[in-house]
């Protein structure tokens, strides 16, 4: 009777994963393996193997690869100087951090391209100091650039929290068995916290690689990654088969990346 | 026993703007098992800390074998902890927790192994190199924790109360086999617990402390049977704390009535503490000679080994009293105290004040 009233509760969710996300795949699928006449093909498909398109697969794994790499440089120091800090100081540091992701990342991104402009703010700034400007607006290094901007507390958050459950007298045995400070961190910090780190990258490197929005703002139309060809089959070439096949073939490479990064996160947990 | 192997001069420290230790001095001698005794929030675990080096002390320093360490980071001194929560590190297995401190210091693998066997052996775990540490009971743990520490032959082994989270039985079992390795090692000990009866059973000499001062320090027998104040006699084992009046030498008024002591060169009519043990108060025959003070049996619990019970004077005072003979409760007694079982203790103006003068008290000796 109870169980019959809980299961209730869960009909409006049910409806929004059926109607917004397995329906929508179901699409997908069906439009991935036809043509324009409704005729079953996987050329969709393996229209991966095109120059024009694993051109741009490899250009937007190579910039997420970039991307997650300058992240974890970033947030690791990061978290491990907030795990040191009192609590209540880190909560709010933490806060501060969080602050922009309650914006809109589509205006965040678009404030980049103001700021990166060729007569943009931070040009302005470097010409009155009489310094050489900066033009990177329209390049790889801008479509990175907003990439870590937008996901970096991606990573920060689960490293921190993997960190902050490394209790401090193991750290101490440690030292107190000889170890010095980056034998620590090499022996002791940096394994116990491979699951914030597994976790921090596969939250960094998806939405990194599957991205349209940062590289059609900042890359100005001439940084073609894999989310924005999928994104000008369906809104400019209108051509939906296509469009379904490479999305197709992307979660495909999603799945994968994930299968292996949490063979490595079991791998930790059980040795 | 020989030499001093660690001296802590004029230790201070404060947290958060609180006075953890005050001016603290302790030598321990080689070889010894010392504990520091106390209730949380005494100063005990800091004080641990100290010597090994996590932390800094405001004021002071710390000499070991002669050399000041004070400011030596913990990876160069010749001590190794064992703590409460074991602190194994669950990404290795036990083998690789053992040799953790002689991998840093590049000894051998065949040294290594040996090593790690002799230790195995020690804590009576032969045969659990492979094993993943977090399959251990914590029993199981804490032994592979002592093993780790003690394979880099520590001179000093620093115990951070390391039975507190096992199970009674355990804790008991863990207490004997620690003197034994003790003994087999040859090393000095400093244990740190707020638990008496481990202190007592364990140690050579106990250091009782609070609110970051020594109360007293001194054999478990010296600690037991002769606290140097009210606050050492109620924390080591249960007493009864009385007021009383000392009317000359060798005698003491205690609720009115007259009780020979051994204690002397206390001024005429000084009002003193006077501590009695449960198991010391006699029950006699209400009539009797000896009955110095009159009461009725209140209440009776048996413990096992003995009857704890209760007996209201008239005075209105409760006493506890420790015996293997039952007295029923309503029963009309009197209450005799041998002599060498009374304790005489000055009364404190304040805690802190009592605490200045026994840390006063030892720095003369």
């Amino acid at each position: 009777m109870k169980n019959k009233k809980l299961k209730l509760f869960t009909i409006p969710y049910a409806a929004w994963m059926l109607f917004f996300v397995i329906i929508p795949i179901f699409i997908i699928g069906y439009y991935g393996v036809t043509d324009s006449n409704g005729n079953f093909t996987l050329a969709n498909i393996f229209s991966i193997t095109q120059y024009e398109h694993y051109k741009s697969l490899f250009l937007a794994i190579y910039l997420a690869i970039i991307c997650t790499v300058i992240c974890l440089l970033i947030a690791y120091p990061l978290a491990l100087i907030l795990r040191k800090l009192d609590p209540k100081l880190s909560g709010t540091l933490i806060f501060i951090f969080l602050l922009p992701m309650w914006m809109n990342m589509l205006l965040r991104t678009l404030a980049w391209q103001i700021l990166l402009e060729r007569k943009g703010v931070i040009n302005a700034l470097l010409t009155m100091a009489h310094l050489p400007t900066l033009n990177i607006i329209n390049t790889n290094a801008a479509v990175v650039l907003g990439m870590v901007y937008d996901f970096l507390p991606f990573m920060v958050m689960p490293v921190f929290n993997s960190l902050s459950k490394i209790d401090d007298s193991v750290i101490d045995a440690a030292s107190d068995l000889g170890a010095k400070y980056h034998t620590v961190l090499f022996r002791i910090i940096i394994p116990l916290s491979i699951p914030g780190i597994v976790s921090g990258i596969t939250m960094v490197f998806i939405p990194a690689l599957t991205t349209f929005v940062i590289s059609n703002i900042l890359g100005g139309g001439r940084i073609l990654l894999i989310g924005g060809l999928i994104e000008q089959e369906f809104m400019h070439a209108s051509n939906w088969n296509l469009g379904s096949g490479l999305s197709i073939f992307l979660i495909l490479f999603v799945f994968v990346f994930i299968a292996i990064s949490m063979f490595f996160d079991d791998e930790e947990e059980l040795a | 026993m020989g030499k001093n192997l660690i001296e802590l001069n004029h230790i201070s420290k404060i947290f958060d703007g609180e006075q953890v230790i005050d001016d603290l001095n302790l030598s321990i001698k080689e070889n010894s098992f010392v504990t520091l005794l106390g209730p949380s929030g005494c100063g005990k675990t800091t004080t641990l800390r100290i010597i090994a080096g996590f932390i800094r002390p405001d004021k002071g320093n710390v000499i070991f074998d002669g050399v000041d360490i004070t400011d030596l980071p913990p990876n160069e001194r010749q001590l190794n902890t064992v703590f409460q929560k074991y602190a194994l590190f669950p990404h290795m297995n036990v083998r690789d927790n053992i040799a953790f401190g002689l991998n840093i210091k590049k000894k051998s693998k065949s040294y290594i192994d040996d090593k790690i066997k002799y230790a195995l052996k020690l804590v009576n775990l032969d045969g659990y190199e492979k094993r993943n540490v977090e399959s251990l009971s914590g029993g199981q743990q804490q032994r592979i924790a002592i093993a780790r520490a003690i394979v880099n032959e520590p001179k000093v082994l620093l115990l951070d109360e390391p039975l507190a989270a096992l199970d009674l039985k355990l804790r008991q079992e863990m207490q004997y086999e620690l003197k034994k390795l003790k003994n087999e090692l040859g090393i000095t000990f400093i244990y740190v617990t707020h638990d008496q009866e481990e202190a007592l059973t364990m140690s050579d000499t106990v250091v009782v402390m609070n609110q970051g001062y020594i109360q007293q320090l001194g054999t478990p027998e010296q600690i037991y049977n002769e606290p140097e104040n009210a606050f050492v006699a109620t924390f080591i084992g249960d007493s009864n704390i009385v007021h009383g009046v000392m009317l000359e030498d060798y005698l003491v008024e205690i609720f009115g009535s007259p009780f020979k002591c051994i204690d002397s060169g206390f001024g005429k009519r000084q009002p003193v503490d006077v501590v009695i043990r449960p198991e010391d108060v006699d029950i006699v025959d209400i009539n009797s000679d000896k009955a110095i003070l009159k009461g009725k049996m209140i209440g009776a619990i048996f413990k096992g080994e003995m009857y704890e019970m209760e007996c209201r004077t008239n005075d209105g005072f409760e006493w506890l009293i420790h015996s293997t003979d039952l007295v029923e409760p309503g029963k009309e007694v009197g209450i005799f105290v041998e002599p060498e079982n009374i304790q005489i203790m000055n009364k404190p103006a304040s805690e802190d004040e009592e605490a200045v003068e026994v840390l006063a008290e030892l720095n003369e000796e």
